[in-house]
């Protein structure tokens, strides 16, 4: 018997068509390699240092250039302040350029924890169902009520002296439970489905069919979900920096930095109007290459737009 | 006689556009259809059937190119606006679907959905409509029908919703019925009723009606002329007698010598067409069928056949068409193969027993306090057992609890009452690693291959994943599979291909590749075949039988085909509302049914052949299939029983009291007071 295999496209091909077929999804990712470039490559644009303040006493250079009074420069090209510097004459832009790279650390690292949890205990509670589930679906339900934000400020304290990690733990902590509800339903249907029983009739143990035959074939999801939740982490911990509950100086995140800014926004914008407009066009590029990616995944999800 | 046709399709041609290249859906087709005829259109999935006549109500989506012209009273309907076309729509031409539960609105009852269409082409006042429907419904065997146009569509079964469709579909006497696979979605013996009712619709109105179908025994009863579609072409087409007694396209050939019939008394092996139907995105070049052809030469891969003349009435679309009759005579096209007798082991060793199986769903009621108000009697003490070597049939109509069965065979678990014992082991005594070892002998094929893989797993994993669960060192695994999709008709080197690239009935071979991965002793089959194209079922049921004599195996198959079952089984079970209502070897069963049921059911089969279905005596049973939530008392078939009707009333009322058992009748068993 002559194999015919269909000449058509792969689903992985049929996926990057569409994606890139799409202009706003598109310019959402052209965005945000312009900013991860730009947190990445930011420090060797300049001279400055984001916490001059350390080095003061040993550049005395820098100290020279900019000293306290010299505070409060216009963002210019001529002294390379490119953003202009703060009220302690440091340079706005390396600034800026930390607290992207953290945030962006934050939202990412918050962004593969959560869905983790969530696919983890979505499958789990949705493949076995019963009394895992209900235990499951219970602790989701407890964490849902309970009003995350006001937890995190309260224990900001604790988690703000032993470092970020901590903050990054807790937002996933408070972030997975819409997904893992979503996951579970996916994983319920899935379970029904032939392969999945095929693989239970053959033995195949629970935890590898969970791996196997379920988390590949909930993927698309959870990578949608995934870049979405980087967006909305990013705004959780801006949020928290932003009043304080956050990132801690001496360490910055945009949050931290719009915080400082805003009580001078009017007389000195380039304070905050950096950090504010890089925040912005982050999380709106997340959303928009997110939303690429599930009409990309399912076009039936789209409104009737192929000609 | 040639009368005038009343629609003519001219050189029509659809594509699409789609993300892998354009869709050719229906390729330059020409096709008259003349007043008062039933055509049957036939085809496999992907043959532009559905499309074809979808065009002619002007149905298609706004992405598709046609071209040609389609001619009504005198107008090409192609040049219709969607608005002047609405005006023909119902009224000229009426369509039935194949899902009669999403063709129906659930929120308006089925009196007022009969009288929209009405009022929308008939000036008549709202009361008359109402009545009319009433009178419509009734013409279509609806009981009570008056009280009935009250009822919403969930409140009708399968069958009746279908009824409802014919009814909205002759409302407005339309002088052409387009029936796209009407009897599809439906069971064996309401299938039988719904096509006496299409065929009694059409006399009626004097309708012409367009049967689109993939199954050739339903056009051979009721079609007077068909036409077979292949690759977007009408490859066949003339008399219905005439293109199943004398068929000129090798397509055709292959197709009606590849279905196994109910009534055929000894097994010939199926002829079994190579390869599988081409993808309308990628049609090869020259004639469509030309690579599977077996009677291909070079002028195939050049030339597209046209319709052209076969004889009087008949017209033929092959590059070959007058060598094809001396191919088929000299036995060079599809040649006749006996099945060779595998000699059954004298001893006839039970390998798998079921003894008074019962499984019963429990009905819930109330949001907070769950209270069970009743159960389900999926199955109802039914009894069975495998025989070492043999293929055992499940028989049934939808909801009868076959597959319910196999479900419960292969959990490996203690039944909720009753036992299973494989190969000597009671399923309730088992520990967890005899259960895991037990795995290794029993092994399931589902009926969906589109389901039954893992869309993200390479072939060749998916068929070393049952090796998994065992140690076998991964080099044994490759080399097993490589094995196995030889073994199954696959090039080996295809393993690292995803599920997608295959076709249905490749996804098949290769479910059953990993079914056979282990060696198992049993092999559960699960409407193996129901959900492929007809001319690569054949192939697969090929592949079963060769690989039961090979390796005998033994199969338990369900299906509610019964011609497939004919082929296949030895010995069959035919079950009826949870229960067993007759057992025995399969040539006694189908040849001399002793249960009322198992007579209509084998009487509502469609035969492939057009002589025979228009002289065979049908037994229509009236009537669907009672809920399994409330059974009905005594023999649960006496409400549709036609032996009961015959008897006197104290002979009925012992139907309806008592519960017959399985009594020995030769060498089968017979659950009914009156068999004959």
């Amino acid at each position: 018997m002559t194999q015919t295999t269909v000449q058509s496209l792969s689903r992985r091909q049929l996926i990057r068509r569409r994606f890139f077929r799409n202009r706003s999804a598109l310019f959402g990712l052209i965005c945000l390699l312009f900013v991860t470039g730009l947190a990445l490559l930011g420090p060797y644009l300049t001279p400055w240092s984001w916490n001059l303040s350390d080095e003061n006493g040993l550049d005395f250079n820098a100290f020279a250039e900019s000293p306290y009074g010299a505070g409060l420069t216009a963002p210019s090209f001529d002294d390379k302040h490119y953003f202009g510097t703060s009220q302690v004459g440091a340079d706005v832009f390396a600034q800026t350029i930390r607290g992207l790279q953290k945030s962006l650390l934050i939202g990412l690292l918050v962004a593969v924890f959560s869905t983790g949890i969530a696919a983890t205990i979505g499958a789990t509670a949705g493949y076995l169902l019963g009394k895992t589930d209900r235990l499951l679906m219970w602790v989701v339900d407890l964490l849902l009520v309970l009003p995350s934000f006001l937890i995190l400020a309260i224990l900001s304290r604790w988690y703000q002296s032993s470092g970020w990690l901590l903050l990054v733990f807790l937002l996933a902590a408070f972030n997975w439970m819409i997904t893992a509800r979503i996951v579970r339903s996916v994983s319920m249907s899935l379970r029904e489905r032939d392969f999945i029983r095929a693989a239970r009739y053959m033995g195949v143990p629970t935890h590898k069919i969970i791996a196997r035959h379920m988390m590949p074939n909930m993927a698309s999801l959870l990578i949608i979900d995934g870049t979405l939740n980087v967006g909305g982490a990013i705004l959780s911990e801006t949020g928290l920096s932003y009043l304080g509950f956050g990132v801690k100086a001496p360490d910055v995140s945009l949050g931290s930095l719009i915080a400082e800014g805003t009580a001078s926004a009017l007389t000195f914008p380039w304070l905050f109007m950096f950090s504010g407009g890089l925040l912005v066009i982050t999380v709106l590029a997340i959303s928009l290459v997110g939303d690429g990616l599930r009409d990309a995944f399912d076009p039936g999800s789209k409104s009737k737009k192929m000609s | 006689m040639k009368k005038e046709p009343i629609l003519q399709i001219k050189n029509l041609s659809v594509s699409f556009p789609s993300e892998s290249g354009r869709v050719e859906a229906v390729r330059n087709v020409s096709l008259d259809v003349y007043p008062g005829e039933i055509l049957g259109i036939v085809g496999e999935s992907g043959s532009g059937k559905s499309v074809m006549s979808l065009s002619t109500i002007g149905l298609l989506p706004d992405a598709a190119q046609i071209s040609g012209q389609i001619i009504f009273e005198g107008r090409n309907l192609l040049d219709l606006n969607d608005l002047q076309m609405s005006k023909h729509r119902g009224r000229d031409i009426a369509m039935i679907f194949q899902d009669p539960l999403s063709a129906l609105n659930p929120v308006q009852t089925v009196g007022k959905q009969l009288a929209e269409a009405l009022l929308i082409h008939q000036d008549i006042s709202h009361e008359a409509a109402i009545k009319r429907a009433g009178e419509l419904l009734e013409e279509m065997k609806i009981p009570k029908p008056y009280e009935r146009v009250n009822s919403y569509p969930h409140e009708f079964s399968g069958g009746m919703r279908q009824r409802v469709m014919i009814a909205l579909a002759i409302a407005n006497a339309p002088k052409i019925i387009l029936a796209d696979e009407p009897s599809t979605a439906l069971d064996v013996t309401v299938q039988a009723q719904v096509l006496d009712l299409l065929k009694r619709a059409s006399v009626l109105t004097g309708a012409s009606v367009l049967i689109v179908t993939h199954d050739m025994g339903v056009v051979a009863g009721i079609a007077d002329r068909i036409a077979i579609m292949y690759g977007g072409k009408i490859v066949e087409d003339g008399p219905v007698s005439d293109v199943f007694e004398n068929p000129g396209m090798p397509y055709t050939i292959g197709l009606i010598r590849s279905i196994p019939r109910v009534d055929s008394r000894q097994k010939i092996r199926l002829a079994s067409i190579a390869g599988s139907p081409p993808s309308p995105v990628n049609l090869p070049p020259g004639c469509a069928f030309g690579p599977r052809c077996p009677a291909h030469s070079s002028i195939c891969d050049q030339k597209i056949p046209e319709l052209e003349p076969l004889n009087k009435d008949q017209r033929v679309a092959c590059n070959r068409k007058d060598d094809i009759a001396g191919l088929v005579s000299s036995g060079n096209l599809y040649p006749v193969e006996p099945i060779v007798e595998i000699k059954k082991s004298q001893s006839r060793n039970v390998i798998l027993e079921v003894k008074n199986l019962k499984k019963t769903f429990p009905l819930l009621k109330g949001q907070i306090l769950r209270r069970r108000v009743g159960s389900v009697y999926a199955v109802d003490e039914i009894s069975f057992s495998l025989v070492e070597g043999e293929c055992l049939a499940i028989v049934g109509e939808s909801g009868c609890g076959k597959t319910t069965t196999l479900l419960e065979i292969m959990n490996l678990l203690a039944p909720e009452s009753g036992r299973i014992v494989i190969f000597g082991k009671d399923m309730a005594e088992l520990s967890k690693s005899e259960k895991l070892a037990m795995r290794k002998d029993l092994q399931i094929v589902f009926q969906d291959p589109f389901a039954s893989l893992d869309p993200r797993l390479p072939i060749g994993e998916a068929i070393m994943e049952p090796m998994g669960v065992f140690d076998i060192s991964k080099a044994d695994q490759e080399k097993r599979m490589q094995e196995l999709l030889s073994l199954v008709g696959l090039n080996p080197l295809h393993a690292n291909s995803f599920p997608s690239e295959f076709s249905g009935g490749q996804r098949q071979r290769i479910a059953i590749a990993r079914a056979m991965a282990l060696n198992p002793k049993i092999l559960i089959l699960d409407e193996p075949v129901s959900a492929l194209d007809v001319s690569v079922r054949a192939g697969v049921l090929n592949l079963l039988s060769d690989l039961q004599k090979k390796l005998g195996l033994s199969y338990i198959f369900v299906s509610h085909d019964l011609s497939v079952v004919q082929h296949v089984a030895d010995y069959v079970a035919v079950m009826y509302l949870g229960s067993i209502v007759e057992s025995g070897p399969v040539n006694e069963v189908f040849n001399s049914p002793s249960h009322p049921y198992t007579q209509s059911l084998l009487s509502a089969v469609p035969v492939p052949d057009p002589k025979v279905e228009k002289f065979r005596k049908r037994i229509i049973l009236e009537g669907d299939l009672p809920s399994p939530i409330n059974p009905p008392s005594g023999c649960r078939f006496h409400t549709r029983c036609h032996v009961k009707q015959q008897k006197s009333p104290e002979d009925q009322a012992k139907c309806v009291s008592e519960r017959p058992t399985l009594q020995a009748k030769r060498s089968s068993e017979v659950a009914c007071h009156y068999s004959s």
